[in-house]
């Protein structure tokens, strides 16, 4: 039993890193309508920024505003030079672009940066929780910091004009146009947002584990596993979803005997998919209807 | 004065052979790739793709070969090293040997990075007759001069240091138990395969054997599973990125089993540095190469030749890299083959040197452990060192030791 | 509807009032037949260049080439389910892996013969693929690339699973022995491959060719663009998105097969995820929903990243993105859209 709840928080520890993800997934979903290959690289990209000025001697704190800022910048930017030209090429061909930038900063960072892990540090630090060995004190604030964006995220959407456009124009462009919605703004607006969430997805998940150019590439997958589960329309159920992964992934690893421990990944999927067969559009996603 | 007959002239003739042998001997014998004033040298590694961590290893090579051109080359020859990226792929490995050969039209092939990769060209190699010299992975099968006559390799073999352990655990620790962290792929399955066959009788020590794959982002919970089951010897055959987050972890949950860390995952600055000083106390492992970012090294001729060789050719590398040890180690190996060639530099000839060389040193190896191969025994570097970590600094400690697998 | 013929030839033939009516007959036919004797020209000379390489160019580049006409196949997998059925696929690299472990396995382990392979790698395929449509019918866009992406994660964790090492030799690979040449024929064992391997490819274009522009082409297409108004045409839905995916499977797997016999080795880490990318970045380069545009895929998988290198090996990954974005933005629907489209452009200025 104790083995048990142990692995039931190792897992929830693993999960807020692909919950933290998969609600930058999510976001740009929603925002575009597409999943964006690069995402953990842009995470990855604005991580290494951060550290680089505390490097140079900055606060903490500043540099995370700092990379902040300049993350939801350059996601506006991105979308502006390089996917407003081919917003009206064939779907397949906006994922190739997104493939293409996923090369460009993974490379670009290796070559920066090199590619010795670097440690990255927290403001929660990595004392065991209450005392207790089974989760510590940084990924107790990975989850609260999580749950803290999904709400004010949801206050925007629910709650501000703008949030309403935004939704506005990815619901239905055209008829966003027509009541004077600055469609392809909102599209920039909504990538920009994406960025700075993947910035501090990043943030939080380096101290975990590890900073270097590929560390985002295991957690986009699972993140990307989480979201689908959950269901692309939900950011709730994204992060639900993503601690659903954690959470099966470890207990399959550690309690299904024989394939258990090398197979735990393909376990894992497997069982999504499995979900997927009785809910295809993920626990919490809503079935989109189209007008015939 | 004896008359001109016959059989003094054929008498004659072996001191006429001789008196003309200096001239003889020095005829030049090329194979492909060699004139009079270059040798063309073949390379492949993971220049990008999800293996780019160990791009140093080719890159230092590059710049090895750059700085031996502007100390005059070897022999009056000026090597051009051409490496080519393989993204770790086998089939790109294949595609770029074969260019190497065909159409670079190359010496040798000199320490492809990889087992997979390895072993994609391996037959390709020995039925072409190229030198497949000093490949850069330890698997144990690089050591078949019967089999693979043209292939050899050079670091010490992971089956050889995970039954090394296995003798430090017999003896340290005999009835322990014994969990491994390893990754799921050849390098990993070798070293677990080497702990095992080391412990013999006693291979139920091993209680957990925990395996990850390099694209998961923590192994925090193999090594919570461990701390549960008991388990109080933690053999960690990580990479640094996982072997630090091990480390890590277990300074965190309060465990502190007889660690022992491979080679692969025991450097300072790489792997000890961001794990945390205070949970790498009393940490075990073994040496072949002196790492860098260890300052008991800092007065030793060696390391201060290889400081001043990436300071001069790779001003922007991180030293704490140990690919930049390897690399360079690797491409000094060659270098004495080549000089050792002399003006025989065909393929044949090459093969000959490797197997060739005598208590060879480089600036990175450890002190007492040295380079030897002979005709039958294709394993260059065999010597390992165990040392203890005081939280500071590696600690060396034992005689060298060898673990002679066959 | 359109005017009848006869109408429009008298409109155009207005400011040339002599044309005869026969002559304005001719003015509506001549470009069309025109049209069609170009492409197939072109694939005739295409076939007669590819037939004389061999003793034009190295050997390596002979291998190069065999390479990229086995990439080509492997994209017209992919082709045949995204392209032409709109089902989203990232686990074509299973499939690719599937056929050349089964190759691999059959030679190495039963000493089967080398031609038997291939059939039977695209029916394990085939199977596979069909399984996996089955399931695959109830999702939909990214929910469907999940599932395909997790056939393509799986792969190399079954195929390393120390459980099957017996057969799949785990992480350790097996090696294949290239196939040697019928003895009465002058060509060496690279020419041999190079020549099976063209004559494979050009069988199953030709086939795929055919299966498109058949009523069973079109009814595939025609789920891609109005699943509803297919299903209420009479069409299966079901049965042809599986057979679809059945079909997808058995190319690609057959392209792993010829693959593995070509690089003679297989280990799991050659048919990882980023495979499945690479396949889709030739298929989107190439160009989605044509069938030609699968063999510049191919020349584009394998000869970019070698262009990329010799840039900066350092930067070899970015230069490569660099290199994929401009062919994106210049040619949003491909190579063969694009070569179309200046295809169209000059007919029409010819006409004027």
């Amino acid at each position: 039993m104790e083995l048990l709840l142990q692995q039931v928080m190792a897992g929830l520890a693993n999960g807020a890193i692909y919950a933290c993800m998969a609600l930058a997934v999510v976001m740009i979903f929603q925002a575009i309508d597409h999943l964006n290959f690069a995402q953990g690289e842009m995470a990855m990209f604005s991580t290494f920024i951060a550290w680089q000025l505390i490097e140079w001697g900055q606060p903490y704190w500043v540099a995370f505003a700092v990379t902040v800022l300049v993350s939801f910048v350059a996601g506006i930017l991105i979308d502006r030079v390089l996917f407003r030209p081919i917003r009206n090429a064939p779907v397949l061909s906006q994922v190739v672009a997104f493939i293409a930038l996923f090369s460009i900063l993974n490379s670009s960072a290796g070559q920066i940066w090199n590619y010795t892990i670097k440690s990255f540090p927290t403001p929660f630090g990595h004392k065991p929780l209450f005392g207790i060995s089974l989760m510590d004190t940084h990924e107790a604030g990975m989850i609260g910091v999580t749950l803290a964006m999904l709400g004010l995220l949801y206050l925007f959407f629910r709650g501000t004009r703008l949030g309403l456009a935004m939704r506005a124009a990815a619901a239905n462009p055209e008829s966003a146009r027509l009541v004077g919605i600055r469609v392809s703004w909102m599209t920039a607006l909504g990538w920009g947002m994406a960025a700075a969430i993947g910035a501090v997805a990043g943030m939080l998940i380096a101290p975990v584990v590890f900073l270097e150019p590929n560390m985002m590439l295991g957690v986009l997958l699972y993140g990307f596993a989480g979201a689908v589960l959950g269901g692309l329309t939900s950011p709730a159920g994204a992060v639900l979803g993503g601690f659903a992964v954690g959470v099966i992934e470890n207990l399959a690893g550690t309690f299904i005997p024989y394939f258990g421990r090398e197979l735990k990944l393909s376990i894992a999927l497997i069982l999504i998919v499995v979900v997927l067969m009785f809910r295809p559009s993920g626990m919490f996603g809503r079935r989109v209807v189209s007008r015939v | 004065m004896k008359r001109l007959t016959r059989r003094t002239i054929l008498a004659a003739a072996p001191s006429a052979v001789v008196l003309a042998a200096p001239f003889v001997a020095r005829a030049k014998d090329y194979g492909p790739g060699v004139t009079d004033s270059e040798i063309k040298i073949g390379n492949t590694g993971p220049y990008s793709g999800p293996a780019s961590s160990y791009s140093a290893v080719p890159k230092s090579q590059v710049a090895y070969w750059k700085m031996i051109n502007d100390q005059g080359g070897i022999n009056g020859r000026k090597i051009n090293f051409i490496s080519y990226d393989d993204a770790y792929t086998p089939p790109k490995t294949v595609e770029m040997a074969r260019k190497l050969a065909e159409e670079d039209k190359v010496l040798l092939i000199a320490s492809p990075l990889g087992t997979p990769t390895n072993s994609a060209i391996w037959h390709y190699m020995n039925q072409k007759k190229v030198p497949q010299l000093f490949v850069a992975t330890g698997a144990t099968k690089w050591d078949d001069p019967k089999g693979h006559p043209w292939t050899i390799g050079w670091q010490p073999n992971y089956q050889s240091e995970g039954r090394i352990y296995a003798t430090y655990i017999l003896k340290e620790k005999p009835d322990g138990k014994i969990g491994v962290l390893y990754q799921n792929d050849d390098f990993g399955k070798d070293y677990l395969k080497g702990l095992k066959d080391g412990l013999g009788d006693k291979k139920a020590m091993v209680v957990i054997e925990a395996s990850y794959e390099t694209t998961d982002p923590t192994v925090d919970s193999q090594v919570v599973d461990m701390k549960s089951k008991g388990v109080d010897i933690f053999v960690n055959t990580a990479i640094p990125k996982f072997a630090a987050q091990a480390i890590r972890k277990a300074g965190e949950i309060q465990w502190k089993p007889l660690h022992i860390l491979s080679s692969i995952g025991n450097s300072v600055g790489a792997t000890l540095k961001p794990a945390g000083f205070e949970n790498a106390k009393d940490i075990v492992s073994d040496f072949y190469l002196k790492d860098p970012s260890d300052r008991k090294w800092k007065d030793d001729d060696g390391f201060k030749s290889w400081i001043a060789f990436m300071d001069k050719y790779l001003p922007d590398a991180d030293k704490s890299d140990a690919g930049y040890v390897a690399g360079s180690s690797l491409a000094a190996t060659l270098a004495q083959v080549l000089k050792q060639c002399g003006d025989e530099l065909t393929r044949e000839n090459v093969m000959k040197q490797a197997g060739n060389l005598h208590d060879f040193t480089v600036p990175m190896l450890l002190p007492g452990i040295k380079v030897n191969t002979t005709p039958t025994d294709f394993a260059p570097v065999k010597q390992v060192q165990m040392g203890k970590f005081d939280g500071q600094r590696w600690g060396l400690f034992g005689p060298v030791l060898t673990g002679a697998v066959t | 509807m359109t005017a009848p013929p006869e109408e429009i030839a008298a409109k155009e033939a207005l400011p040339f009032a002599a044309a005869p009516a026969a002559g304005a007959e001719a003015a509506v036919r001549v470009p069309r037949v025109g049209r069609i004797a170009y492409r197939e020209l072109a694939i005739a000379a295409v076939i007669a260049v590819a037939l004389v390489l061999p003793w034009v160019v190295t050997s390596f580049v002979m291998f190069q080439l065999t390479q990229v006409m086995i990439y080509g196949l492997a994209i017209l997998g992919l082709n045949l389910l995204t392209g032409f059925n709109g089902q989203f696929s990232l686990g074509h690299s299973a499939f690719y892996g599937i056929g050349a472990y089964t190759a691999a396995i059959l030679m190495h382990n039963y000493g089967v013969g080398y031609i038997w392979t291939l059939p039977a790698a695209g029916g394990v395929c085939f199977i596979v693929g069909f399984l996996f449509g089955l399931p695959a019918l109830r999702l939909q866009n990214l929910y469907l690339a999940l599932a395909t992406f997790t056939l393509a994660t799986v792969m190399p964790q079954i195929l390393k699973f120390h459980g099957l090492e017996e057969w799949t030799g785990g992480v350790q690979g097996l090696v294949v022995d290239q196939p040697d040449p019928p003895a009465f024929l002058p060509v060496d064992s690279d020419q041999w491959l190079y020549y099976f391997t063209l004559a494979v490819v050009l069988v199953m274009f030709a086939a795929a060719a055919n299966l498109i522009h058949s009523r069973s082409g079109r009814a595939v297409m025609a789920i891609r663009d109005h699943p509803i108004a297919a299903a209420a045409m009479g069409i299966n839905n079901s049965l042809y998105k599986t057979l679809t995916f059945g079909v997808s499977a058995l190319y690609t797997g057959v392209a792993g097969a010829l693959g593995a016999l070509a690089v003679a080795f297989v280990a799991p880490d050659s048919f990882t995820i980023f495979l499945s990318i690479a396949l889709l970045v030739g298929l989107v380069v190439g160009g989605v929903g044509s069938i030609p545009g699968c063999l510049l895929g191919g020349l584009f998988v394998l000869y970019v990243p070698n262009i990329a290198e010799s840039v900066s090996t350092g930067l070899a990954g970015a230069i490569y993105g660099v290199i994929l974005l401009l062919v994106i933005f210049l040619m949003p629907s491909g190579m063969a859209g694009f070569a179309r489209a200046v295809w169209a452009r000059l007919s029409r200025m010819r006409q004027i």
